[in-house]
């Protein structure tokens, strides 16, 4: 249950006060409760812990990690290595 | 975003360079500890351990909230489940956990109304619909499940749902690592944190622990690369003789964290002292809840009395789970102790060490398999 699961936010609406969302994780779709995370939009990807998404993935941060990288990566292709 | 961009976390291609820069990188041997269960888990299942230099040595940390919950909570669980007009809810790894006589599952088998469920709001949704029965949840969880738990008590509040408790057993990651790192057997150099864990708390907490204990913490995620750049980021600092804290996860992970959930958890819950399955009690690692919310408290709400616990005298879970054993060093592990057949908590969750390495024997590492 530490595990987050990412999942798609398809819908959003409230029910008895709690804005709660339609979730996509990779084909099943599942309610959520989205109160933790006023800012997200339908489209956006959340992380979501025991039915509560509490976190919206950062497209931008996700890019840049994986371009930082992925230069490492092609920086030492063009280098000689040792091993 | 597209859902391709997650996976690229696992990139073949990035990890084999990854893990070139590690072998680069490395002159000494060096201990670290990833926190989270989860980490334990895709660490076997990738079978990183093999990938990188022989060097790391991996110490699976306490991070997994089933396998800590002390077994009185679990005798507790087990005699108010057993309590007629009680319908008790869990998350379905709890129900196999071994207490002292029995697990959830034998009150089930006996005729108990023992369900599983996905989230504390599903348990709150029983309630409502059985208003003549009292519906009481097994708040087990670290940070991450929190949230979840302190606003299903405010629901409960909100909509005057009176027959609705929970059974808590909330722990907090910090006073772990302290306790870990104040121990005079420890031998963790550096720590990978708990992602998720982080996603809710931030890494503020942290800090002060880097400083005090002159140890790397680096904030990992989940997918290979997310925990080799961990490693890399790790080992960088402790071949420069450094001691920060730094964030490897930013697409998920903000220094202060999600705030408006630490708010909710400060409302509802205070912090105590807490007794971990197999290590003992960890001061103030845990949280009750407030003496406001004392009616969902399902320890009030129901007497309970007091039984002799008494741990299998074979498990070695306290060891493994303070990374001073590995789990192929218990006499039982994988014989008398299976997942089927769990003799400790910690071969229950597939978050536990003893049931990660059950799980992905393929990859066991043994002390043979290691050092050639
Ligand atoms: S293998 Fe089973 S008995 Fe041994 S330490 Fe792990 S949980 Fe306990």
């Amino acid at each position: 249950m530490c595990l987050g699961v990412p999942g798609k936010i398809l819908e959003i609406y409230e029910t008895n006060g709690l804005t709660m969302g339609k979730i996509d994780f990779g084909g099943v779709v599942r309610e959520a409760c989205l109160t933790y995370v006023p800012e997200a939009k339908v489209g956006d990807y959340v992380l979501v812990h025991v039915g509560f998404a509490l976190n919206v993935i950062s497209e931008e941060e996700a890019n840049e990690t994986l371009a930082l990288l992925s230069e490492i990566a092609n920086l030492e292709e063009e280098l000689p290595t040792q091993d | 975003m597209d859902n391709r961009l997650l996976h690229k976390f696992r990139d073949p291609k990035l990890v084999q360079t990854k893990l070139r820069q590690i072998k680069k990188l490395i002159t000494r041997p060096w201990t670290i500890m990833e926190i989270c269960g989860g980490q334990t888990h895709a660490i076997k299942k990738f079978g990183l351990e093999q990938l990188l230099p022989s060097e790391i040595e991996f110490i699976h940390g306490p991070g997994c909230p089933v396998c800590v919950t002390s077994l009185e909570l679990v005798d507790k669980a087990i005699q108010i489940a057993s309590m007629p007009n009680v319908i008790f809810t869990s998350y379905g790894d709890m129900l196999r956990v071994p207490g002292s006589r029995g697990d959830l599952f034998s009150v089930k088998a006996n005729g108990g109304d023992v369900r599983v469920v996905y989230s504390p709001l599903d348990s709150l949704k029983i309630a409502k619909e059985n208003p003549q029965r009292e519906v009481v949840f097994f708040a087990i969880g670290f940070e991450t499940t929190a949230p979840a738990n302190a606003m299903c008590v405010l629901q409960a509040k909100a909509m005057g749902i009176e027959n609705f408790s929970l059974l808590v057993s909330h722990v907090c990651v910090p006073p772990a690592m302290r306790a870990i790192l104040a121990s005079p057997s420890n031998r963790v150099q550096g720590f990978l944190a708990a992602g998720h864990v982080c996603t809710v708390m931030g890494y503020w907490e942290y800090v002060p622990i880097a400083q005090e204990f002159r140890i790397p913490i680096v904030v990992t995620g989940f997918e290979p690369l997310d925990i080799l750049d961990g490693v890399y980021r790790v080992v960088q600092q402790l071949e420069t003789g450094k001691y920060e804290v730094e964030n490897a996860y930013s697409r998920l992970v903000t220094y202060e964290g999600n705030r408006a959930a630490q708010e909710v958890i400060r409302n509802v819950f205070e912090v105590c002292d807490r007794k971990w399955r197999g290590i003992g009690i960890i001061p103030k690692s845990g949280w009750k809840l407030r003496d406001e919310y004392s009616k969902f408290d399902a320890e009030k709400r129901f007497d309970t009395q007091a039984i002799e616990t008494q741990e299998s005298p074979i498990c070695i879970a306290g060891l493994v789970l303070q990374g001073l054993k590995k789990p192929y060093e218990c006499s039982a592990f994988g014989t008398l102790c299976t997942p089927q057949n769990p003799l400790g908590a910690t071969m229950v969750s597939s978050e536990g060490a003893c049931a990660a390495y059950y799980l992905y024997a393929r990859n066991l590492e043994t002390p043979e398999r290691k050092h050639v």
